[in-house]
């Protein structure tokens, strides 16, 4: 009798001691969260994805004329004169191609929203020097692309209401399959 | 040769003479001992690293863009010179856009925000916190095995055209338990994962997948994330292509639709020949390769030979590998080691006698979805001779009457 005193004396103190060092174990149904609230204004500092409807795309403008001095100073070391491409992708070109045995895949033969090359624009380029244009030059540079592309006029304002209803040229090239 | 000389091979080569007692009674610098096993070795170190013997032994770089953009590529896994499911974490593969980020896990956060009811931002210290799954996937980039497509077969080894495929042990975060803890909005259906490298790479992923098996990977082959894996925090997508499982996340947005970025319209779409694109390919195919023996290797001799190579499937596990060595027309199945993995790479091995006959070497892998790895021919006929993505088709290996092993089509 006195042995199982003695072992419940001992065990008591253990769990008492596993309890003061390992802190409570979580109650069933409770989840680790452990992250932290954040402002509306901080996200829109990270938040820079643009979808097709254009929304948050911020405010500024530009046409392909400003479009063109950033693009001769910023782009076309890379993407070559007018887009040609070389050393890095053309930027022009292609239409009619995609149905052929040598399709050319470019903004204007191939992609689907205008607003996407806003998006990447503003995100990854210059190569060497990503997020450093201005909101107006990135809108510029874009229209100035398009315009070579032959999908806007020269004088067309680039912005946040007209750049989402830019048609480009392959839009309807795609097939949604999703698997 | 001297007697001595003799009697003291002859006991290093046959132990049973020497326990027999017939032992010479050589000097000790006369018995067998390379040079290594008579000098003290070398000490201790903090990151162990390959044999120099295997220096060799690297991955086959493909920079599209030369000095312009030195980190815009691809970095393929020398698979002919490796054995077994894992990859070594230096080996393996990369496709990257711009370069790698040196990311200070102390300032990296990850933000989940969009159509919550909590945006949260997390640190890597928050993010250590949660209780880890461990699993198996591989990752393979959706450009795999374009070089395959080439008018004529190019004679590289099987890494250089096939080895944008790797597989790791992950421990991660399960993204479920993070989306559930902002709340997600009933108008969330997909979300948009991006990177914090300079090219911000991001991908759209609908919510069905991001609920089900999709981790925020911190430890690779359990050592925190290298920095080419996306260190110190990725995305992971079982079984869908590569550039999906975002690397060096930062954001990741809870979207009606999807964005449309330039990694999900202009490139990672497959052209089909009538000009079309096909939008939302994830899942990678069933597919299989012949990593031994392998394109540019050479049999010295007839006899014995072990066909080995590596299977996957983005659907789940790989149910069956066969292998032709008759270019086709006659196939046995495998021996598979780790097939109860689901999205993991599976070893397939199958003992071989070579005649020295000419011999076509073909694997073809099924999964347990019944699908059944295509031959180039059906494959090719889907697509535009343009598209570069989703080659899964069977990868063919001639050996010569020689013993030479060459990269052909059939």
């Amino acid at each position: 009798m006195s042995t199982f005193k003695r072992n419940s004396v001992v065990v008591a103190i253990a769990a008492a001691a596993l309890a003061a060092c390992a802190g409570q174990p979580p109650a069933p149904g409770q989840r680790p969260a452990f992250g932290a609230a954040v402002s509306a204004n901080e996200i829109a500092r990270w938040d820079i994805s643009i979808p097709p409807s254009g929304a948050g795309l911020p405010a500024g403008s530009g046409d392909a004329k400003r479009g063109e001095a950033v693009y001769v100073a910023q782009c076309q070391a890379c993407h070559g004169p007018k887009g040609a491409g070389k050393p890095a992708d053309p930027l022009v070109g292609g239409a009619g191609s995609l149905a052929t045995g040598k399709p050319m895949r470019t903004v204007g033969s191939f992609w689907p929203y205008a607003t996407t090359l806003f998006d990447y624009t503003r995100r990854a380029m210059p190569l060497n020097k990503p997020l450093s244009l201005t909101n107006d030059e990135v809108y510029a540079v874009t229209a100035y692309v398009l315009y070579l592309n032959g999908i806007i006029r020269e004088n067309a304002q680039m912005n946040a209401q007209t750049l989402p209803q830019v048609k480009m040229p392959n839009r309807d090239g795609f097939v949604n399959v999703s698997k | 040769m001297n007697r001595r000389t003799f009697l003291a091979r002859g006991a290093a080569v046959t132990g049973v003479a020497a326990s027999a007692g017939l032992a010479t009674g050589a000097n000790a610098q006369d018995l067998a001992g390379q040079p290594w096993e008579r000098v003290y070795g070398a000490g201790f170190t903090g990151y162990g690293q390959p044999s120099r013997f295997e220096q060799p032994v690297m991955r086959h770089i493909g920079r599209p863009y030369g000095d312009l953009a030195p980190g815009s590529g691809a970095s393929l896994v020398p698979i002919e010179s490796l054995d077994g499911i894992i990859t070594p974490s230096g080996l393996h593969n990369i496709r990257s856009h711009s370069g790698t980020p040196d990311i200070d896990p102390k300032q990296h956060q990850l933000l989940l925000h969009g159509l919550v009811a909590r945006p949260l931002m997390f640190s890597m210290d928050a993010l250590w916190r949660y209780p880890m799954t461990t699993r198996t996937y591989f990752l393979e980039c959706s450009g795999n095995s374009n070089r395959a497509l080439a008018p004529q077969p190019a004679q590289v080894p099987a890494g250089a055209m096939h080895g944008n495929i790797a597989c790791s042990e992950w421990t991660g975060v399960p993204l479920r338990m993070l989306l559930e803890e902002a709340g997600l909005l009933p108008q969330a259906k997909w979300l948009l994962a991006e990177g914090a490298d300079s090219a911000h790479m991001s991908r759209s992923v609908p919510i069905e997948k991001a609920m089900d098996d999709a981790m925020i990977a911190l430890y690779q082959n359990g050592e925190r994330l290298r920095p080419e894996q996306g260190y110190p925090v990725r995305l992971l997508l079982p079984g869908w292509e590569g550039n999906m499982s975002v690397k060096w996340l930062r954001r990741i947005k809870l979207t009606e639709a999807p964005t449309y970025t330039k990694d999900e319209t202009s490139k990672y779409t497959d052209l089909q020949p009538d000009g079309r694109a096909l939008q939302f390919t994830f899942e990678m195919g069933v597919k299989s390769v012949i990593t031994r023996p392998s394109s540019t290797m050479k049999l010295p001799r007839a006899g014995f030979y072990e066909i080995s190579g590596i299977a996957w499937s983005g659907a789940g596990r790989i149910r069956r590998v066969e292998v032709s060595t008759d270019g086709g027309a006659t196939w046995a199945d495998a021996t598979l080691t780790g097939e109860e993995r689901p999205k993991s790479l599976v070893r397939f091995r199958l003992p071989w006698e070579w005649t020295g006959k000419e011999a076509v070497l073909q694997s073809r892998a099924t999964d347990e979805k019944g699908q059944v790895q295509p031959t180039r021919t059906a494959w090719r006929a889907q697509y535009s001779p343009g598209n570069i993505y989703h080659n899964h088709s069977i990868v063919s290996w001639s050996v010569g009457a020689d013993g030479s092993v060459k990269n052909v089509y059939v």
